[in-house]
């Protein structure tokens, strides 16, 4: 397009867009034009007031992602997305100030109480300001950095962990406060070229978490995040960076709970982890994006990129995930294996209801020596849902003395869904060990029916058996999640049979 | 008012009549026997009564405690009262016995309209129960029925009936695969349970297990009816004489 023109249809889009947005930019949500251009990435950098290099980074990214294709290998079926027709950023609307929950919508709190996460919690979750010389309702041993609609709106816990020189903050403000840690690590792990999902990501993310823990530190409270999508047609990009310098620990959660939507909502993390020597990196995600209608209409799509670098002797990272949400799951949280005698773990629960499609699994890359991965995968599919363990083991010819064990277990609940197990192993040297252990079953009739003769409803007692069948995983996840976890589990089973 | 009344009783199977109008009446605080033959209808009585679906009932009446037991789902039915003792209790991995049974007793007093049992008070509980009949506390903190022996499962059978305290309670085939001190302790835990207020209804082939629970009542099944009731002399002339004489009667 000769420049001339261009400057003519930038000048163009952007009164239309003044026109439109304007208004909605003052008042309601700041929303970047719909559609995917140069444009939009400089809209949502310059919206963070984003340092050139940062906007350069993303610019790279989108020219990338021009050049890519969507790619198709996983089991998962759905309609083209129209890349155009999303919008790619949009801050919250400034929310009215609560005194009180009883101003929350009662079918928010409903959904709250089933998952049975406390009312301080709610209250903060839902913006509560606390009344003059009542307790702040963010007391909590948690760090909780909410995210709605892509921006990060509420940071707790701050000084605390300041005096453990722990950063904990959204990675916008990491860019412009600790560029050299971004600039060090950002991209590092998930390359910007890695997948068309994560290059998108690259190009438009608008917020997330930034984790840096120096050396020698234990952070001192679990980091927690909830994710969650209020705009309709909202692409949500997130991005998070969590560093554990050399014998730093840290634990990261990251939970989501979103409202019914009827259109389909992509979404595309990308999570990077890096573990130095001796470091330990535990992330946990308890996952609950809406899954579409009972007519399988609607949901969201979820591809995500995670991916932890063990980049350290010594060093360990863990996954655990619980996922119930989604129309479409696209995720492999994987370890790359790069320090000698490096660890990495993955325990997951894959629930599938509906006509929700799961494709998710991990991938151990052991590339140091010694180094030694476990995956513990539990997929449990109903209604008329596909859940697929999609895993890849594999040890470097250097890899010596490389060791996994896998264990993947599939439970069908009912007749009109599917369990698939994919996995793949490579071993490049003799000196590998790798286990993998995989069964499939249904959840038994006899033993649905001894549970009611004790007294409980046909849903609860699939809520007990499924709890039982996840129970080692859950074990993986921290207290609190543990609880919320299991009852998100019995919610997302509920009219899964009879 | 009878506890149980089960009249004229029709149950199918898929498209096979397995019970051709079965009559019983049990009165609280009764011991009923019921033996007979291998397809004589025996479990297929005690599933139909807790409501174990794929049974089909065609005619006849369940009433417990006045209530039509047929209209109520399989949970309510044991909120009310109902126990069925099963022949091969299943397990249930990953859930911890402890954690059964106290999701099981506040859902039936849920159902009830009662308070449900805070953990403390719960763990109260259990404990004196399992300790009255001698249960080792590591049991109940073994995954359901995992891993346990066919006394010890009897046994979690039997700890159930006293924490849940139900007034109707049918064994089925309790002795199936125990020795005879596992048979003799699991019947101590049932006679232990045994009160004016609470019947039981004991499903077995032998005589056997009648010699540690003395029934007020025996009857005797074949081919879908009851053929014979009498008193606890009945069991032993069946010993004796075995079943071929009822077959021809039915």
């Amino acid at each position: 397009m000769p420049a001339v023109q261009e400057t003519v249809e930038r000048v163009k889009r952007i009164d239309v867009d003044q026109y439109r947005y304007g208004f909605e930019t003052l008042i309601e949500s700041d929303k970047a034009p719909k559609g995917l251009s140069e444009e939009t990435v400089k809209f949502i950098s310059e919206k963070k007031n984003e340092p050139a290099w940062m906007l350069q980074w993303r610019l790279e990214a989108y020219r990338r992602w021009l050049t890519m294709t969507e790619p198709t290998w996983a089991r998962v079926d759905y309609p083209k997305i129209d890349f155009q027709d999303l919008y790619y950023y949009s801050a919250p609307k400034p929310k009215k100030t609560i005194t009180s929950l009883d101003e929350i919508d009662p079918e928010i709190l409903k959904t709250y109480e089933k998952l049975g996460i406390p009312l301080r919690e709610v209250a903060m979750l839902e913006g509560v300001e606390p009344k003059p010389g009542e307790e702040d309702p963010t007391r909590r041993k948690i760090a909780v950095d909410a995210v709605f609609d892509s921006v990060s709106v509420a940071t707790t816990f701050k000084a605390e962990l300041k005096k453990a020189g722990v950063i904990f903050m959204p990675i916008s403000e990491a860019i412009r406060e600790h560029p050299e840690l971004v600039q060090k690590y950002l991209g590092s792990v998930v390359p910007t070229s890695d997948n068309f999902y994560a290059t998108l990501n690259s190009a438009v993310f608008s917020d997330g978490s930034f984790v840096y823990v120096p050396p020698g530190v234990r952070c001192p409270m679990e980091l927690s995040t909830y994710f969650r999508i209020n705009e309709r047609n909202t692409g949500q990009f997130e991005r998070t960076l969590i560093i554990a310098d050399k014998g730093a620990y840290v634990s990261y959660l990251e939970g989501c709970t979103a409202p019914q939507r009827d259109e389909n909502q992509l979404h595309a993390a990308v999570v990077e982890l890096v573990a130095h020597d001796d470091a330990e990196i535990k992330y946990s995600t308890v996952q609950n994006w809406y899954p579409g209608n009972s007519e399988g209409k609607g949901g969201i799509y979820n591809f995500v990129t995670k991916r932890g670098d063990c980049r350290g002797d010594r060093s360990k990272i863990s996954w655990t995930q619980v996922e119930t949400g989604s129309a479409i799951t696209w995720k492999y949280p994987s370890c790359i294996l790069r320090g000698d005698n490096s660890s990495g773990e993955f325990y997951s629960i894959a629930i599938s209801n509906g006509y929700q499609q799961v494709d998710s699994g991990t991938k151990m890359i052991h590339l140091g020596k010694n180094t030694s991965s476990r995956i513990i995968s539990k997929g449990i599919a109903a209604g008329k849902s596909q859940n697929t363990y999609r895993g890849l083991v594999t040890a470097h010819r250097k890899a010596t003395g490389a060791r996994n064990f896998t264990a993947c277990d599939s439970l069908l609940i009912g007749d009109k869904c599917g369990a698939h197990t994919v996995p793949y192993i490579e071993a490049k040297n003799s000196s590998a060990t790798f286990e993998h252990e995989a069964t499939t079953s249904k959840i038994s009739e006899d033993v649905l029916f001894y549970c009611i003769q004790r007294g409980l409803s046909q849903e609860e007692a699939v809520g007990l058996v499924v709890n039982g069948f996840v129970k080692d995983v859950l074990q993986q996840l921290p207290m609190e999640f543990a609880v919320e976890a299991q009852k998100l589990i019995s919610i997302s089973l509920e009219g899964s049979v009879g | 008012m009878a506890l149980l009344e089960v009249k004229d009783l029709k149950v199918r199977v898929e498209e096979r009549e397995i019970l051709h109008g079965l009559n019983l009446t049990v009165n609280e605080g009764e011991i009923h026997a019921i033996m007979g033959p291998n397809g004589s209808g025996k479990s297929t009585l005690s599933h139909v009564i807790a409501g174990k679906p794929g049974y089909e009932v065609t005619d006849g009446q369940i009433l417990f405690k006045g209530e039509d037991l047929l209209e109520m789902a399989p949970e309510e039915r044991a909120a009310k009262g109902v126990f069925l003792a099963f022949q091969y209790p299943v397990e249930i991995p990953g859930v911890a016995t402890m954690t059964f049974l106290r999701t099981a007793l506040n859902a039936q007093r849920k159902a009830r309209g009662e308070s449900e049992y805070s953990t403390p008070d719960f763990l109260k509980k259990v404990r004196e129960v399992s300790k009255s009949l001698n249960i080792p506390q590591d049991m109940l903190k073994r995954g359901v029925n995992v891993g346990f022996s066919g006394g010890e499962k009897k046994r979690n059978e039997v700890l159930q009936m006293a924490l849940f305290e139900p007034s109707l309670c049918i064994l089925d085939e309790m002795d199936s695969g125990l020795d005879i001190d596992a048979l003799r302790i699991a019947a101590d835990g049932v006679n232990a349970l045994h009160s004016p207020k609470r019947a039981m209804v004991v499903i077995t082939h032998y005589q056997r297990l009648l010699n540690y629970i003395v029934p007020d009542i025996v009857h005797v099944m074949s081919k879908g009816r009851v053929v014979k009731s009498g008193g606890k002399e009945l069991a032993l002339e069946l010993e004796a004489s075995g079943y071929a004489q009822f077959e021809d009667a039915a």
